[in-house]
């Protein structure tokens, strides 16, 4: 990946040339903490368009660490930003809300923890920073918090409703209370033993999170993995795809209380669990990804053994469906309900799910074809309502993409019986490589800088859920409360992924 | 409605006892150290993602509570002398609870809890994995009601505590305010490697550790994540019901 190198008082004027003139959009934007090789902080904005990504790496030359915030621009910039204000304490100058994002009351002000300096052996003492939440004031209006903590088991967040009535005004949601430093506790780590680490970001999307891991490390030490491994790559990334939606579809059932749906989508998914573990040996398919290739040789006993399995659940899931689509209370529930706008999901830069929900048709396997997605054929569902059902439906036609993906590679898997996995050479310091896959929730971007002796020195994760979670406060409002547990079911966002 | 009705008759009954499922051959479970002399490199040490692999004067070790059953340790063991095993019902009690529990106190167990557990779950930081498996029972295969066991909503109204994830600078206080919420007499479970060691991570700034130095921890549920069957054994042992 190329960047254009400048100096911090250029970013927002060339961000904006790149967006306009090269049809392309942010995707991601972080720091980095480079005083030690170059002198400075660095600022680096990832775009992507055309079938390629791009960068700008934005050195903070000014010794008051400011640089201007692309916010009042591109409002996808928004919490990349506060993030970096979070962790690094560099300032986006014109940033119109720099409320803590990432840390929370308890950490103490002016220590910036993704800094070189700062000192992991520290003791941090607990603080109490205000942290306010945005409400809406009024008469008759008042508030609901939600969470952290909630009633059923699902991951933790705060939200945070102003109500008239049944109606939801406003919603302000805390995040990141998952948050685990993951990018911080892997730097120094060996190449191959982060792995693990970056495995476990989220359970959900473990096999995504490796080959986006893995797929940086593979461009930055230019190396090219084997066909077989390319090809078994793929075969679990969409049996992930394919546990995810029937899981998600029969959760979906949960936020309107219809208990047949939810036991046939858990009941199958645990047919495609098992399936995971027999070939795999673990359930959330950890463990075949690794950097350089794969763990596991696609054989012609594992080939049937999937074959029938996803004969047998097929029909099911259609039956399961037609279930669905013919039952009137679940329809009046889900159509025009939480609905994210074309136009919102655009502006927030949304992918996946949601954004195909929404007319925005995109697709990383597509767009940006990596692994094997150049040589199997698929379409990608897109649907304009952008509601909780359009949402269903885009899951409903990737279960069936998914399905014939995997009959696709399971029919032509070349190389049986040759290497797997290829050696990771030693890779210059200071390079940088970009891996990108599509989870099941959409784009999921990894960041990665090597030091010396192949250990990392920076790791940035952007998942799926990352700029997805501001579009549920946007798809919200309007609708009545009791819908809001529909309405984030239908996004299926993991707390986890964005919160690392 | 009538299509409904046909469904569920064509389905039938799935639900089955919780280990009838066989272990699929190349699943990871327990790690089984041989008779055979290591040679001392103790590169299995070194590429252990969670440092649960121990060398000390009596011997190496492995702290189960910590493993990822990632199969690193057994890739690079250079005279095979660590395999997985397909043992996967590995609940660690804390004295007092399990098998050892003296009779008096399974009997109180079984007064007190055996014939209806209600289970809050509480995320302390997990990856999801755990809570998708505790999930998991619930569906109409494992159907944990059938055990008289089931999840409520509050932890007011809990008699057990099921824990996931490291507990995190963010989480902390919900962690210690869920447990002290929670009536007497309760039992907390730390469920996956996450929570029952706290090393999956390492040591970050937004890290704090395993569960248990935070509150008493009854049951340790070893696994990355733990399979369902392997939750359910240590439910039912807990409950002295197996």
């Amino acid at each position: 990946m190329e960047y254009t190198e400048i100096t911090a008082y250029d970013l927002r004027s060339l961000a904006k040339a790149m967006c306009t003139k090269g049809n392309c959009h942010l995707v991601a934007m972080f720091a980095n903490d480079e005083r030690s090789s170059i002198g400075y902080f660095a600022i680096y904005c990832i775009f992507g368009g055309n079938g390629q990504f791009k960068g700008i790496k934005a050195l903070l030359t000014s010794p008051d660490l400011e640089f201007e915030s692309l916010t009042p621009i591109f409002q996808v910039a928004a919490w990349y930003e506060r993030e970096i204000h979070d962790l690094f304490g560099l300032i986006p100058v014109g940033h119109p809300d720099l409320r803590r994002l990432v840390l929370h009351e308890n950490w103490p002000m002016g220590l910036y923890p993704l800094r070189k300096d700062f000192c992991m052996e520290q003791d941090v003492p607990s603080a109490r920073i205000p942290c306010p939440m945005v409400s809406v004031q009024g008469e008759g209006i008042f508030e609901v918090p939600v969470g952290p903590i909630h009633a059923g088991i699902i991951e933790p967040g705060h939200f945070r409703f102003s109500q008239s009535g049944e109606q939801v005004i406003n919603l302000d949601a805390k995040l990141f209370f998952t948050h685990r430093g993951i990018e911080k506790g892997v730097e120094g780590l060996p190449l191959e033993l982060a792995l693990y680490q970056a495995e476990r970001i989220c359970g959900a999307c473990s096999v995504s999170h490796a080959i986006s891991y893995s797929q940086g490390i593979e461009s930055m030490a230019k190396i090219k993995i084997p066909l077989h491994a390319e090809y078994c790559r793929g075969l679990v990334a969409e049996l992930e795809r394919l546990y995810n939606h029937i899981g998600d579809i029969g959760n979906l059932c949960a936020g309107v209380g219809f208990a047949v749906g939810i036991s046939h989508g858990s009941r199958i998914k645990e047919v495609l669990m098992r399936l995971n573990e027999s070939i795999t040996g673990n359930r959330f398919l950890r463990g075949v990804v690794l950097p350089g290739g794969v763990s596991l040789e696609i054989t012609l006993e594992i080939s049937q053994e999937i074959e029938i399995v996803l004969e047998g659940i097929e029909e099911d899931f259609l039956e399961v469906m037609s279930l669905l689509k013919d039952n009137s209370a679940f329809l009046d529930r889900v159509k025009g309900t939480g609905i994210l706008p074309h136009q919102a999901a655009l502006d927030l830069g949304v992918v996946g799910v949601a954004a195909r929900a929404s007319g925005v048709e995109m697709d990383t396997r597509r767009d940006y074809a990596y692994s094997i997605y150049n040589k199997v054929r698929f379409t990608v569902p897109v649907e304009t309502n952008g509601d909780v059902a359009a949402r269903l439906w885009i899951r409903e036609a990737e279960v069936e993409q998914s399905l014939s993906i995997i009959r696709q590679i399971l029919k032509c898997i070349p190389d049986v019986g040759s290497e797997l996995r290829v050696d990771i050479p030693e890779i210059k310091p200071y390079s940088s490589g970009l891996g990108w896959s599509e989870s099941a929730r959409g784009c999921n971007l990894h960041w990665i800088m090597v030091g010396e002796k192949n250990k990392i020195y920076r790791y940035f994760v952007r998942s799926a859920s990352y700029p997805n979670w501001p579009a549920v406060t946007v798809a919200a409002p309007g609708n009545i409360i009791p819908d809001f547990p529909l309405i984030n079911k239908s996004f299926e966002l993991c707390y986890a992924c964005l919160d690392r | 409605m009538i299509t409904i009705l046909k469904k569920i008759i064509r389905i039938g009954m799935v639900t089955e006892p919780y280990d009838k499922m066989q272990v699929p051959p190349g699943f990871r479970g327990e790690v089984l150290i041989g008779e055979d002399d290591c040679n001392d490199c103790q590169s299995c040490a070194t590429v252990c993602p969670t440092k649960a692999i121990l060398f000390t004067e009596e011997g190496m070790s492995v702290n189960h509570k910590a493993c990822i059953f990632c199969g690193r340790c057994v890739e690079r063991c250079e005279i095979q002398k660590i395999k997985h095993s397909d043992h996967y019902k590995l609940a660690q009690f804390s004295s007092g609870v399990g098998e050892d529990a003296g009779s008096l106190v399974k009997t109180e167990i079984r007064r007190i809890f055996g014939r209806s557990l209600h289970i809050r779950h509480l995320d302390v930081g997990s990856c999801n994995a755990c809570d998708f498996e505790i999930s998991a029972l619930s569906n109409p295969i494992y159907d944990l009601q059938q055990y008289g066991i089931d999840f409520v909503a509050s932890p007011r109204h809990a008699d057990m505590l099921m824990i996931t994830g490291v507990v995190t600078r963010n989480l902390t206080q919900a962690l210690l305010m869920t447990y002290e919420a929670t009536p007497t007499p309760k039992m907390v479970m730390a469920v996956g490697a996450c929570a029952a060691s706290g090393q999956v991570f390492g040591n970050t700034y937004a890290i704090r550790g395993g569960v248990d130095q935070f509150v008493p921890v009854d049951i340790y549920v070893p696994g990355c994540p733990p399979r369902p069957q392997a939750l359910l054994y240590g439910l039912l042992a807990a409950l002295h019901k197996l």
